[in-house]
C-alpha cells in the first residue's frame, strides 16, 4: 500500500505544480490576485506532497520491501540501516525523487520568506519554479518511477553499490543537489524579471542571500564528492576531470561569477543584463549535468543507470528550458540593461575580469567534456581528453583570477587611483613572492609550478588579511572590532582565504606526493617519504553485508609507532564484486594512505603506499568558501531592509532562514 | 569621447584575453585527445605507435601473466578479431579479471606490445566500456572503427 500511497502523492503533486506553475503566470499576465495568490499554498502543497512520496520510498527501504523494483536494486537484507535510508539517493530514480524534494523546498523557503516582494514577482518566482518542477515529476512519472512493483516479490535485493557504502557517499549528493537546485532559485529571480522588464536594486537583494547560499552548498557538494573519490577509489587522487566531476564544477565556477557579478549590480547597478545571463547560466549547467550524469552518455562511476529515453527526455527539457529562457532574455535584455558608469581602474573592473575568467574557464572545461561526446555523435572516432588537457588550460586562467582576487576587496568602487593601490598592495604582493620563492628553494630546490601557486596562495592570505586589519584599524580591542564587522564581509574574507588555503594544498599534495606500489611478504617493510611501513600479513574480517581480507601494516617514522593501518579488500557476495578499502591516516600536514592490491598466493601482497601532504587542504579550503558564504548570506543588511519594506516585526528572517535551517 | 575610448579598451582587452584562451584550449586540446583503437586496427597497424591511444577489449582467459615481483603484468586483449598483448607494472584495478571487459591507456612497443600506462576496469561486473562494446560488434560484423587519422580508413571487407 505504501509504494502506491507514494506513487498517488507523486501525481497530486504533479497536479500542484501544474496549478502552481500556469495559474500565477496566467493571472500576473491577466492581474487578477486571486490567480497570483495561488502560487504560495500551491508551492507548500507540493512540498507536502513530495515530501510524502519521498518518506513512502524511504519507508520502502527501512521495511526491506523487495517488492519495490528500486529498493530491489539498491538494497539487501543485511544492509545497515544508515545506508539503507542512503540508498534512497543511490541510484537514478530515487535521486531524481531528492531532486524534485530539494525543489520544492526551496520553493518553499521562497514562499516563507518572500512576503516581503511585489505580488507579481512572487507569483512569478514560484510559478516558474513550478514549472521546473513539473519537468521533474513527468520525467519521474514517465521514465523513471522509483515505486514500481516487482512481483512476485524477490526475498532479498541485489545490494546497494558497494562503493556507495561509505559515509562521503551519504552526505555528497544532498549536499550537491541542495546547490544545484538552489541556483533554480536566482534563475527564476532573473526569469520573473525579464517578463516584469524590471530589475532595480531590491531585485539584487532579494536574489544574493539565495545565490549565496546556492553557492555554497554546491561548494560543499563538489568537495565532498572529491573527498569521496579519494576515499574509495583506491586510487590516492582527489580529482580526476571525469565528465561527472566537470558536470558539478561547471555550475559551481557559473555560480561564483554570479555571485561576483550580483555584488557589483547591487552595489553600483551595472552588469544587470550579464547578471540575469549568469543566473540563466548557472541553472541550465545544473540541468545539463543531471543530463550528463543521467542519460548514460557518459564512460564514468557516477553512471549507474543509463536508459536512452531518459536521455531524450532530460535533452527536450534542456532545450526547452535553456531556449525559453535565452529567448525571453534576448527579446527583453534591454529593458533591464544600463547602470552605473565607471572608469578602468576600480572595483567593478576587476569583478568583470573575474567574471571573464570564470565564464571563459567553465567554457573550456564544457569543451574538454563535451568534445568527445560531439566527436562520437559525429562519427569520427572515439577520444577521451585526459586531465592534461584541463590542466593546462585551468593554471593559466587561475593565475590572473587569484590575482585580481586580492586586489579587488582593497579597490575601491566607481574609480581608483595606482598612486594608492600600489603603495597599498605593494607590501603584501612582495612579502608573497618572497615567501613562497624561500620555500620553493628550501623544499623542491625548483619548480614554477609550485612558486606561482603559493606565491598565489600567500597573496590572497596577505591581501585578505590586509583587508580585514584596516577595517579594524584604530579599535582598541582588534577581536571586538572584528566582530563588528559585517557579516558579508568576514563571510567574503573567509571564502577568499578558503581559496588560498586550497591553493596550498594543491601545490603541496601535487609536488610532494610520493607513491609506490611494492611486493610485501609478512615481515617485510618499505620505506617512503620518512616513513617505514611494516607489513605483518593478512587475516579475514567479516562486516555486516561483506567479507574482507583485512590487511595489517604497522607504520613508524625513526623508531616510533606512529600508528596501525588496516587496508581491507572486501568482497560483496550479492553483486560478487570485489572493492579496495583503502586505509588512510589522516593529518593536518599530511595523509598516509595504503591499498590493497592482489594476493600474490604466498602470504605476500602487492600493496599501494601513499603519502600525500597537505591533502586535507585540499577539502579545508572549500570548508571555508562554504562557511563564508552561509556566513555572508545571514548578514543583517539583507533581513534589516526587509524588516523596513514590511511594517511588521517578524522574527523570521527570509535569507538567513534559508541559510540557517540548511546549515544545521 | 573619453567613456566610450575606455569602453573600446575594456572591450579590447577581454576579447584578446578570450582569444588567448581559445587559442590555448584548443591547441591544448589537440595535444591532449586520446583515441581509441580496437586490437584488429591495431593488428593492422592502424593505430600511431608515438603517442599515447587507448586501446580495449577482453581480457584472454588464461593469457595472465605475473612476474615474480608481483606487479609486472602481462596479458592478451582481444575484440575476437584480433588480440593485442598489454604490458602493464602496477597494481590493477579490483574489476581486472578474465573475459572482464578493458580500456588501457598507453603507447605501443616497437615489439608490438602494447606499454599500458593505466588500465580502467568498470566498478560493475556486468559493465562494458562502450568502446570495447563497439568494438566487439563492429569486429563480428567485420567492419572498424572510424580512424580518425586517416580521411578514407581501409574498412576491412
Amino acid at each position: 500500500m505504501i509504494p502506491e500511497l507514494g506513487n498517488f502523492a507523486l501525481i497530486t503533486a504533479l497536479a500542484v505544480a501544474i496549478v502552481q506553475g500556469f495559474v500565477p503566470l496566467l493571472g500576473a499576465w491577466r492581474g487578477v490576485p486571486e490567480w497570483m495568490a495561488i502560487a504560495v499554498p500551491a508551492a507548500r502543497a507540493q512540498f507536502l506532497f513530495v515530501l510524502l512520496a519521498y518518506a513512502c520510498l524511504t519507508y520502502a527501504f527501512i521495511s526491506k520491501d523487495f517488492s519495490v523494483a528500486y529498493v530491489t536494486q539498491n538494497a539487501n537484507a543485511e544492509l545497515p540501516l544508515f545506508y539503507r535510508i542512503s540508498a534512497v539517493w543511490g541510484a537514478h530514480e530515487g535521486s531524481i525523487l531528492l531532486w524534485t524534494l530539494i525543489l520544492a523546498g526551496w520553493s518553499l523557503a521562497v514562499s516563507l520568506a518572500s512576503r516581503a516582494l511585489p505580488e507579481t514577482f512572487r507569483a512569478r518566482v514560484l510559478a516558474i519554479m513550478g514549472l521546473v518542477s513539473i519537468g521533474f515529476l513527468l520525467f519521474m512519472l514517465m521514465t523513471s518511477n522509483p515505486f514500481v512493483r516487482l512481483l512476485p516479490a524477490p526475498l532479498n535485493g541485489r545490494d546497494l553499490n558497494p562503493l556507495l557504502q561509505d559515509p562521503g557517499m551519504v552526505i555528497h549528493p544532498p549536499m550537491l543537489y541542495m546547490g544545484y537546485v538552489g541556483l533554480a532559485v536566482p534563475f527564476a529571480f532573473a526569469v520573473a524579471a525579464l517578463m516584469g522588464g524590471r530589475l532595480d536594486a531590491a531585485w539584487t537583494r532579494w536574489t544574493r542571500p539565495w545565490t549565496t547560499v546556492a553557492w555554497a552548498f554546491l561548494t560543499a557538494g563538489v568537495a565532498l564528492g572529491s573527498w569521496w573519490a579519494y576515499n574509495e577509489l583506491g586510487w590516492g587522487g582527489w580529482w580526476f576531470w571525469d565528465p561527472v566531476e566537470n558536470a558539478s564544477f561547471m555550475p559551481w565556477l557559473v555560480a561564483t561569477a554570479l555571485m561576483h557579478s550580483l555584488a557589483v549590480t547591487e552595489q553600483r547597478g551595472a552588469f544587470k543584463a550579464w547578471t540575469v545571463l549568469l543566473a540563466i547560466f548557472g541553472f541550465s549547467l545544473s540541468l545539463l549535468g543531471t543530463f550528463l550524469v543521467r542519460s548514460g552518455v557518459l564512460v564514468s562511476v557516477h553512471a549507474f543507470a543509463t536508459d536512452p529515453g531518459r536521455g531524450i527526455f532530460i535533452l527536450g527539457f534542456l532545450a526547452l528550458v535553456i531556449g525559453g529562457a535565452l529567448a525571453l532574455y534576448a527579446w527583453r535584455a534591454n529593458a533591464i540593461s544600463g547602470g552605473g558608469s565607471f572608469r578602468l581602474m576600480s572595483r567593478e573592473t576587476l569583478l568583470l575580469i573575474n567574471n571573464v575568467l570564470l565564464v571563459v574557464a567553465c567554457a573550456t572545461v564544457l569543451l574538454g567534456t563535451m568534445y568527445p561526446l560531439i566527436i562520437d555523435a559525429l562519427g569520427l572516432g572515439k577520444i577521451s581528453v585526459g586531465p592534461p588537457y584541463f590542466e593546462t588550460v585551468f593554471a593559466p586562467l587561475m593565475l590572473p583570477l587569484v590575482f585580481v582576487l586580492g586586489m579587488g576587496p582593497l579597490t575601491r568602487w566607481k574609480g581608483d587611483s595606482a598612486q594608492r593601490l600600489v603603495p597599498l598592495l605593494r607590501i603584501a604582493f612582495i612579502v608573497s613572492l618572497i615567501a613562497a620563492l624561500a620555500i620553493v628553494l628550501l623544499t623542491a630546490g625548483y619548480s614554477a609550478l609550485l612558486l606561482a601557486a603559493l606565491a598565489m596562495a600567500f597573496w590572497t592570505l596577505a591581501t585578505t588579511a590586509q583587508g580585514l586589519l584596516m577595517r579594524v584599524r584604530g579599535k582598541a580591542d582588534v577581536w571586538k572590532g572584528l566582530r563588528a564587522l559585517p557579516r558579508s564581509f568576514v563571510g567574503m574574507s573567509l571564502a577568499h582565504m578558503g581559496v588560498g588555503i586550497f591553493i596550498i594544498g594543491v601545490a603541496a599534495t601535487t609536488t610532494f606526493s610520493n607513491e609506490r606500489d611494492v611486493r610485501l611478504a609478512p615481515g617485510d617493510s618499505e620505506e617512503l617519504a620518512g616513513y617505514r611501513f611494516e607489513f605483518a600479513g593478512v587475516g579475514t574480517h567479516d562486516g555486516p553485508n561483506y567479507r574482507a581480507e583485512r590487511g595489517e601494516i604497522r607504520v613508524f617514522r625513526g623508531d616510533r609507532q606512529v600508528t596501525t593501518m588496516f587496508p581491507e579488500k572486501r568482497l560483496y557476495p550479492i553483486q560478487s564484486q570485489p572493492m579496495t578499502e583503502a586505509a588512510i591516516d589522516i593529518g593536518f600536514t599530511r595523509d598516509l594512505y595504503v591499498a590493497l592490491g592482489d594476493d600474490l598466493g604466498d602470504g605476500s601482497w602487492t600493496v599501494r603506499l601513499y603519502y600525500k601532504p597537505f591533502i586535507r587542504w585540499i577539502w579545508l579550503g572549500p570548508a571555508f568558501m562554504a562557511l563564508g558564504g552561509l556566513l555572508a548570506a545571514s548578514d543583517r543588511r539583507y533581513r534589516r531592509r526587509r524588516k523596513a519594506r514590511r511594517a511588521l516585526p517578524e522574527p523570521a528572517p527570509g535569507a538567513a532562514l534559508g541559510a540557517e535551517a540548511s546549515g544545521a | 569621447m573619453r567613456p566610450r575610448r575606455q569602453r573600446m579598451i575594456f572591450v579590447g582587452v577581454v576579447l584578446t584575453g578570450v582569444a588567448v584562451a581559445t587559442a590555448l584550449a584548443l591547441t591544448a586540446i589537440g595535444e591532449n585527445m586520446l583515441y581509441f583503437y580496437s586490437p584488429s586496427q591495431i593488428a593492422a597497424g592502424e593505430a600511431p605507435r608515438s603517442v599515447d591511444v587507448r586501446v580495449g577489449g577482453l581480457v584472454v582467459a588464461g593469457s595472465i601473466e605475473r612476474q615474480a615481483n608481483g606487479l609486472d603484468v602481462r596479458f592478451d586483449v582481444t575484440d575476437t578479431a584480433a588480440t593485442v598483448r598489454v604490458a602493464y607494472t602496477g597494481i590493477l584495478p579490483d574489476l581486472f579479471r578474465e573475459d572482464q571487459g578493458i580500456v588501457a591507456l598507453g603507447k605501443i612497443g616497437d615489439d608490438g606490445v602494447f606499454r599500458a600506462r593505466e588500465v580502467l576496469a568498470k566498478h560493475d561486473e556486468n559493465y562494458m566500456p562502450p568502446e570495447v562494446a563497439e568494438a566487439l560488434k563492429l569486429a563480428a560484423e567485420g567492419g572498424s572503427i572510424p580512424n580518425p587519422h586517416e580521411e578514407d580508413a581501409p574498412r576491412k571487407p
